[in-house]
């Protein structure tokens, strides 16, 4: 179910406020960050973010494709496991 | 047999079906296409006059619905951005998995395609103990 327009999208506080920083300093940092359910706002383009799925942070690179969708998105949270191909590492 | 909008060649069926042959235009869009233009559904598409077919084009077309070439492009270009920017929907197409959360344990071969059997890969070695 899509979320309602009433409440508009959800942008994680603490994020705007480092990209808001980082902006205006200009210094370009890669973020750490757990907030998967966060929206990919137009002034997070250019940015890195280091977002968590789990175990690891997998940094992603905002571009303007990206805008609109979730951070989690680009972090997948799931090993695609072939038959074979887990053995086969095991011999090596 | 008229040719409306380039390509298409409905048949001597009645145009509210015959409609529905053009890619992008299904039941319901035919049936308000002709509302608008003041047709009998029930007429046969070859017995529309040139007046009639030209009142269908513009209602097509001046309501800006994508058909056809347009259609498949746009939903061509909608994959391959969420491919290209490595999203989760993006990579369940590439791999051929459905994309809205369905179970794939059993099921999904709509997307999968007819079953594979897949077996283990075994090391001939690791049986006889060399390893």
């Amino acid at each position: 179910m899509a979320r309602s327009l009433k409440k508009g999208p959800f942008v994680a506080p603490d994020l705007l406020e480092k990209i808001d920083k980082m902006n205006t300093s200009g210094v370009k940092k890669p973020v750490k960050t757990w907030a998967r359910r966060s929206m990919v706002t137009p002034d997070f383009v250019g940015h890195t973010f280091m977002v968590h799925n789990g175990k690891t942070f997998i940094s992603v690179f905002v571009t303007e494709n990206m805008v609109g969708h979730k951070l989690g998105e680009f972090s997948p949270t799931r090993i695609f496991k072939k038959h074979g191909s887990h053995t086969a590492k095991v011999t090596k | 047999m008229p040719r409306l909008l380039g390509v298409e060649i409905p048949a001597d069926k009645r145009i509210e079906a015959s409609l529905t042959y053009i890619y992008g235009i299904g039941p319901s869009t035919a049936k308000r296409v002709l509302e608008q233009t003041n047709i009998n559904p029930n007429l046969r598409a070859k017995d529309l006059t040139p007046h009639q077919i030209n009142d269908i084009i513009q209602a097509i077309t001046g309501n800006k619905m994508l058909i056809e070439g347009d259609l498949r492009r746009e939903l061509q270009s909608n994959l391959k951005r969420l491919q290209a920017i490595n999203c989760y929907r993006g990579i369940r197409h590439r791999r051929g998995l459905p994309v809205r959360g369905q179970r794939t344990s059993t099921n999904a071969r709509t997307r999968k395609g007819p079953r594979k059997t897949v077996g283990v890969i075994r090391n001939k070695e690791a049986k006889t103990g060399k390893v």
